[in-house]
């Protein structure tokens, strides 16, 4: 009994401190923010409009410098994406600006051509080399992995740290990369006063070490909506996250559909064995 | 239970001329169906099933895996984002594999810790618990190879630095260490060379660490299982038939397992992994903070503890090596645990002091696991020297003085006098436990 009380004392006194060291953790990291998406949890999906918007912008914007080699114009196509018309992908291909080099043809020759549906995504620069020429030594990563490839540090003190854990794992919270993201887009600004910024960088209160190569890429109005979404800032880095989020992770929706028929199977199944095994040990004192 | 009499009587004209020639059904029938286990083993004791099926499953998708990966520097990442993207379910197979690692840890020290709490390790079961240790090693060797596979930042460096660490050996005989990191790695940097031959040995372990599994099973059924209460089985009453007991008890405690598994395999995959190794590797890009997977952390954290100095002793030159030669030993010094701990009684359920010092121990892992997660500087350093010779301690003071000065609480004479709360009977032990004595 002693043991027991002792036990849910404890059990208290750690649900204290959780809660306490939450909230002092919450006002020390105020910059990076957990954003509701639709595909977070472990009930979320994409949101296709959501999908399409963030292409627009991923064409109008980021595809200036980024590439988008892992995904191919099918891609677009297929369902849990954007799911744009084969017809329309088609042509978006055929126009896309950056080309394929194929070859070598009959005279031994390599050619450029349009991307057909099968082609990657290919960015404008045909190596590492001639991005960093033409951007003042930066490199524009490729972006598709991104919102897998980045995370968010969290550094709780020792005692909350794994309920935390247990928090995350329970809410099935994946989505640090998309959370990175988004707070960089949304967190350029004017450097502090006593900030000495290099030439040609700009001030990033979300990057490490707050000096970014990559100018402010996202303004309001410039990329136009046909849905009635307002085009602002804020919805572009949302909009593009997601598709971004996607374009790292296509098999999210079946993944997560086909978890739930597994995990309630498993439920089902287990508790009918455990009532098996009850019945089987029912004579056995143990 | 090795040697008793068999009750299997072929059946069938097939069966007989099969019996005379391979009596692989007698084996089963005497060691999967009519198998004596205590009969008051805890949902701990499902375990040992949990693991063999997660081996197979390891094995399983692996060898899909592999039919799709391209073990070179050039394809390895591009392979794997290849299945996770265009094989067809090929991200669930993936999924299953890499999770797979964390789940088969996970059931490997819930396994080794239930064997510390009731003494499994103690005689006549030394043998089975060395086995065990040597079944553990081989895992940290093939889940440590097959972290490189992916080829992302984290495994690249990941391998680095641990492979560097036997360039420590240097400063015992001068060149040896840096001859044996040369050999490893197949050149004089980690390259694809590297990568081709861990994907060599991540195929090859697996199979070898199946060999152990037999016989670690094998030693198991000639000594019997182990039980809550640490004793010996005495009497018919103490024991109940594998077959449907144990085996319905550990149908519930691997599906209850599989669901644990399954979470992380369809809804947090990554969790357990890190965002670096979605990029691909970069000899020429350090990622700011190298951590290994979370089940080698404890290991990592002794590791690093060893800075220039151990809690104001000064190392010098030699830093490394110790922290090379604590690590190791930190899972070698768990073969020693049978002679190491002097007490007679096996369970610690009665044994008051040991049981302190066990929940000590673990929270002396869980302890250092957190802290091989956090940079090695400042008082991460510190506190990781003392939880490492608090490890040691609990091994090599603890487990040999608490046998002595400790007074054991009064044990049952049998597994049927605590469980059924009667007097024991006078059967000699390994008595056949037939269904009928019930």
């Amino acid at each position: 009994m002693k043991q027991r009380i002792s036990l849910a004392l404890l059990f208290a006194l750690s649900a204290v401190l959780a809660i306490t060291s939450v909230s002092a953790e919450e006002s020390s990291h105020p910059e990076i923010e957990r954003q509701k998406w639709s595909f977070s949890g472990f009930g979320g999906q994409f949101d296709t409009a959501q999908l399409q918007r963030g292409f627009q912008v991923y064409q109008n914007v980021c595809s200036n410098c980024h590439g988008l080699k892992r995904l191919a114009f099918r891609n677009l196509v297929q369902p849990g994406g954007p799911e744009f018309p084969e017809a329309a992908v088609k042509a978006l291909a055929k126009s896309w600006p950056n080309q394929i080099t194929d070859g070598p043809n009959d005279e031994g020759k390599m050619f450029e051509r349009p991307p057909l549906l099968s082609d990657p995504i290919r960015g404008p620069y045909h190596n590492d080399q001639e991005a960093r020429a033409a951007q003042n030594g930066a490199l524009p990563p490729d972006l598709s992995l991104m919102a897998r490839a980045r995370n968010v540090e969290r550094n709780p003190s020792w005692w909350i740290h794994p309920f935390l854990m247990i928090g995350d794992i329970a809410h099935a919270y994946q989505e640090g990369g998309a959370d990175y993201i988004y707070a960089l887009l949304n967190g350029f600004s004017d450097p502090p006063a006593d900030f000495k910024l290099t030439d040609g960088k700009s001030y990033n209160k979300v990057f490490a070490g707050h000096q970014i190569s990559m100018p402010p890429p996202l303004s309001d109005g410039a990329v136009p909506y046909s849905d009635g979404t307002p085009p602002t800032v804020e919805n572009y880095s949302r909009d593009v996250v997601a598709f971004l989020s996607w374009a790292a992770d296509p098999s999210l929706d079946t993944r997560k559909r086909i978890g739930w028929q597994v995990v309630l199977y498993l439920i089902v199944t287990t508790g009918l064995l455990y009532l098996g095994k009850r019945r089987i040990w029912a004579g056995i004192k143990h | 239970m090795g040697g008793r009499t068999s009750n299997y009587v072929a059946t069938t004209r097939w069966g007989k001329w099969l019996d005379e020639r391979l009596p692989i059904g007698r084996v089963v029938k005497n060691q999967f169906i009519d198998y004596p286990t205590p009969r008051n083993l805890n949902y701990l004791w499902t375990f040992g099933g949990i693991l063999s099926l997660i081996l197979v499953g390891q094995i399983v998708t692996g060898v899909i895996l592999a039919m799709h990966y391209q073990p070179s520097a050039t394809g390895a990442f591009d392979s794997i984002e290849h299945i996770r993207r265009d094989v067809n379910y090929g991200w669930m197979i993936r999924n299953f594999h890499s999770v797979g690692a964390s789940m088969f840890f996970f059931a490997v020290y819930v396994h080794i810790f239930r064997g510390f709490y009731y003494g499994s390790y103690k005689a006549p079961r030394e043998v089975l618990w060395i086995l065990g240790v040597l079944i553990m090693l081989l895992m940290m060797a093939t889940a440590f190879m097959g972290y490189t596979l992916p080829w992302g930042q984290m495994s690249f460096w990941g391998v680095t630095v641990i492979t560097n660490l036997f360039s420590a050996l240097d400063t015992i005989i001068n060149g040896l260490g840096t001859a044996i990191v040369e050999w490893l790695w197949g050149g004089y940097a980690v390259s694809g060379v590297t990568l081709n031959r861990f994907f060599s040995l991540h195929y090859l372990l697996p199979f070898v660490l199946t060999g152990v599994v037999v016989l670690h099973i094998w030693a198991l059924h000639v000594v019997g299982q182990n039980n809550p209460t640490g004793l010996d089985l005495k009497e018919a009453d103490d024991c109940i038939p594998m077959h449907p007991y144990a085996t319905s008890k550990d149908a519930v405690g691997i599906f209850a397992f599989l669901l644990l598994y399954a979470w992380f395999v369809f809804f947090v995959p990554d969790y357990l992994g890190h965002a670096d190794n979605y990029v691909e590797a970069n000899p020429l890009v350090t990622p700011p903070h190298i951590v290994p997977e979370w089940y080698f952390l404890p290991f990592y954290a002794i590791l690093r503890a060893f800075t220039s100095s151990f809690l104001g002793i000064p190392l010098g030159q030699y830093a490394k090596l110790c922290g090379v030669v604590a690590m190791f030993s930190a899972v070698v010094v768990i073969a020693f645990a049978p002679w190491l701990d002097t007490s007679r009684i096996r369970s610690a359920k009665y044994r008051p002091i040991f049981k302190w010092f066990f929940w000590f121990f673990l929270f002396t892992c869980v302890a250092l696991g957190y802290l091989g997660s956090k940079p090695a500087e400042g008082v991460y350093v510190v506190a990781s020297q003392i939880f490492t010779v608090c490890y040691f301690l609990f091994f090599l003071v603890a487990m040999p003085i608490v046998g002595i000065i400790e007074t054991p609480r009064r044990l049952p004479r049998s597994i049927s006098e605590s469980v059924l709360g009667k007097g024991g009977g006078g059967l000699p032990s390994g008595a056949a436990a037939a269904p009928d004595v019930r």
